[in-house]
């Protein structure tokens, strides 16, 4: 009987911007593991006309691309049952968070790769920090760039390591200037924009702690050896913190960045995730486009692994505090509410009443 | 933000900034983890680069124990000779200063000299050779800093000798942090019993993120002074800084160690403020002061302002110093006041735009 194959070992190199040096830090790795008598291939590389980029990947087996018609334009795009078929030791495959051709079996690189894995294929990949789901309003506010290309944060929570390809803005700034990276008609705004020396500063000491965060994650307890908590808290597997979180889905748009953020919160506390909208019974037929937004928004929960439900009631904050109550949370989370005038009134309501009817609870209202 | 003028002072420091970039030699550190990292070969690879852009490389002390690649990159440069004792070898600061290249590289920064050197140490070298004009590429392992010499100790269970200050890291121009997978550490050390691997791992793992936070943090350094100079009107947030308002009536105890949690998991700054109430009782004066023992014993950063409106003053001091969450207690009993003059954290959640406002019933 043959047993299901060794799921595969997932490296992530992680930047902080474009240029910073991923994708030829990942082929390096591969080039040594190559030189190790490791069978290695490329799945798909994005060579962006970098010249030593390309230089780099000499000598390692290139997998076809696939082709893939799409409003009669071709695209190409990674041929995931070629590499199956093929199937190498180790697959390198670049920009993990990449979006594929509309039509295609999947809809993001990631979930490509975690075909790879489960055929029991080692995945070498790389992708920058703002594309992080729970970043992204964070990154909206450094850069002043909505970011569009997401990967939740679970997904990288699948990675058995993940590696910091570390630059300093000055010397990427460089790069940028000589066109090492963009093409200097793109580059001229590309430096005004994302590239702003203190932006990548910003992005950068962001990557350096959510690795920090990402290696602690990592860390086993071994029986006998102390844990040092001169630096870090030692982390707490597998549910064993005491913190719950729920937040409050509305139809409003500001959900989108509250889930964001409490998911991050969660991640770092160690904290399970809950989401909830209290669909009032007495109003009776809700706005169809309310409707749809709150839909939206479930999902969206959804995918960032966050465990969503309607409640019925006819008072939001009563049942949103019972379900709290009956689910063993400690943390509320709200968003911050608009100033229009009525919209005002209604809503400090609305947080005061939780705040009175949670007094053995926080209530975090969050700056959305 | 981006169309406010400018006062001329801003404008002054920033031209002093600027010139004191251009005109000064830099210093740009590679620091690893464990040794065997490749922060060498990294500065060497750098080293190579300028030359080849054509800057005066000159190479001023390499590591004893060199590696095969590293070697082959070593015949590329010019190298000045180390000053030979009994005990060790010395870079020779002199003849550095004589030959005055644009850029010199210095391996081992934490090296300690031998007693007839100029210089205990050899960052007090590198030291000299910046002031001298000349910019420095070096290469130094996390064990070596000073300030992490007992956690690394502890850690790893061998004494550190030679280190060097976490300032002379924090003034550096560049870091740049020289990360691989720590199985390729493990590799090097071959044949290990599966207790021994694990534990190791685990060593290498706790260095590791040291060194990313220690990183982390020299470049927040930067970007701080960055900012100054440039005037910004409000600081880039790049991690969370965590300020808990205690009055007398607060439920401070649960908040300050609430704060502390995240700010230990966020790896971020926990700040505890109190703006001072006129008129205490003998009995809110004692309970105010125990709240602040408590920060102090937790190593909170602690902020006492007098100002006459309270809120006012924590937002303010919020929004000058990139505050990401604001803890505030929230009494449950409504008195006259509240009633006529609103409730003090409805006005906090209204005007901490870009704050989370975290609210502890008492």
């Amino acid at each position: 009987m043959a047993d299901a194959p060794r799921r595969g070992r997932l490296t992530i190199f992680l930047g902080y911007a474009a240029g910073s040096g991923k994708t030829y830090q990942m082929l390096e790795e591969a080039q040594q593991l190559k030189s190790k008598g490791v069978d290695v291939v490329i799945g798909y590389f994005e060579p962006h006309g970098r010249k030593d980029t390309i230089a780099k990947a000499e000598g390692l087996e290139m997998m076809p691309r696939r082709k893939l018609e799409y409003r009669g334009a071709v695209f190409e795009d990674m041929d995931t049952e070629a590499i199956l078929r093929r199937k190498p030791q180790v697959c390198v495959v670049d920009e993990f968070a990449h979006t594929n051709v509309p039509g295609s079996e999947r809809t993001k690189r990631w979930e490509d790769v975690m075909v790879l894995l489960d055929a029991g294929i080692d995945v070498y990949t790389n992708m920058n920090i703002q594309h992080l789901e729970s970043l992204n309003d964070q990154i909206l506010r450094i850069t002043g760039v909505r970011v569009r290309e997401t990967t939740p944060d679970w997904v990288l929570k699948q990675a058995d390591e993940v590696v910091m390809v570390d630059v300093t803005p000055r010397a990427l700034l460089n790069r940028l200037a000589r066109g090492v990276v963009y093409a200097p008609e793109k580059a001229d705004q590309a430096l005004r924009n994302f590239f702003r020396e203190s932006n990548l500063a910003a992005l950068r000491e962001i990557a350096l702690r959510q690795i920090a965060h990402e290696v602690n994650l990592r860390q086993t307890r071994i029986p006998g050896l102390p844990n040092h908590e001169a630096l870090s808290p030692p982390t707490e597997p597998q549910a064993t913190s005491s913190e719950r979180i729920l937040v409050q889905v509305t139809p409003h748009a500001s959900t989108a960045a509250l889930l964001r953020r409490a998911r991050r919160v969660a991640d770092y506390l160690h904290a399970d995730c809950l989401a909830a909208y209290v669909r009032e019974s007495r109003s009776g037929s809700a706005r169809r486009e309310e409707q749809d937004a709150v839909n939206r928004h479930l999902n969206f929960a959804r995918n960032l692994h966050i465990d969503a439900r309607i409640l019925e009631g006819t008072d939001p904050a009563k049942a949103l505090v019972a379900f709290a109550r009956a689910n063993g949370v400690t943390q509320i989370f709200v968003a911050r509410p608009r100033y229009t005038r009525m919209n005002r009134l209604l809503r400090e309501h609305l947080i005061h009443r939780i705040v009175r009817l949670a007094p053995d609870m926080q209530i975090i209202i969050v700056a959305t | 933000m981006t169309d406010r003028r400018p006062d001329p002072e801003q404008l002054l420091r920033q031209v002093e900034w600027e010139e004191a970039l251009r005109g000064r030699a830099t210093l740009k550190v590679f620091l690893g983890y464990a040794s065997g990292a490749g922060k060498s070969f990294r500065m060497l690879d750098e080293g190579r680069r300028r030359k080849e852009r054509g800057e005066d490389v000159v190479i001023a002390a390499v590591q004893s124990k060199l590696s095969v690649n590293v070697r082959q990159m070593l015949e590329r440069f010019e190298v000045i000779p180390p000053l030979r004792f009994d005990s060790a070898e010395a870079i020779d600061v002199s003849a550095v200063l004589r030959r005055c290249p644009q850029v010199c590289l210095v391996d081992e920064l934490a090296h300690t000299n031998p007693p007839e050197s100029r210089n205990r140490q050899r960052w007090q070298d590198v030291e000299e050779i910046l002031k001298a004009g000349i910019s420095v590429l070096t290469a130094v392992n996390l064990h070596h800093i000073q300030e992490y010499k007992e956690v690394v100790q502890q850690i790893t269970g061998k004494e550190v000798c030679d280190t060097v200050p976490k300032g002379f890291l924090l003034r550096a121009e560049e870091i740049v942090v020289v990360d691989i997978p720590p199985e390729q550490i493990l590799e090097r050390l071959g044949q290990l019993e599966e207790r021994e691997r694990l534990v190791m791992e685990r060593r290498l793992s706790e260095l590791r993120e040291m060194a990313l936070l220690l990183a982390a943090e020299v470049v927040d350094h930067q970007l701080e002074s960055y900012l100054q100079a440039h005037g910004a009107a409000a600081p880039l947030v790049a991690h969370e800084k965590i300020l808990v308002c205690v009055t007398p009536r607060s439920n401070a105890h649960t908040m300050i160690a609430s704060g502390l949690r995240n700010a230990q998991r966020f790896h971020g700054e926990l700040i505890v403020i109190y703006v001072r109430q006129p008129g205490l009782n003998p009995e809110a004066q004692a309970a105010i002061e125990s709240h602040l023992a408590f920060a102090r014993e937790v190593g909170a950063r602690i902020v006492i302002l007098e100002d006459p409106d309270p809120i006012g003053a924590i937002l303010r001091f919020a929004r000058a110093h990139g505050i990401t969450q604001i803890f505030i207690g929230h009494s449950l009993r409504r008195n006259w006041r509240t009633r006529i003059v609103g409730d003090p954290v409805d006005r906090l959640i209204r005007q901490a735009e870009g704050i989370d406002i975290r609210i502890f019933p008492h």
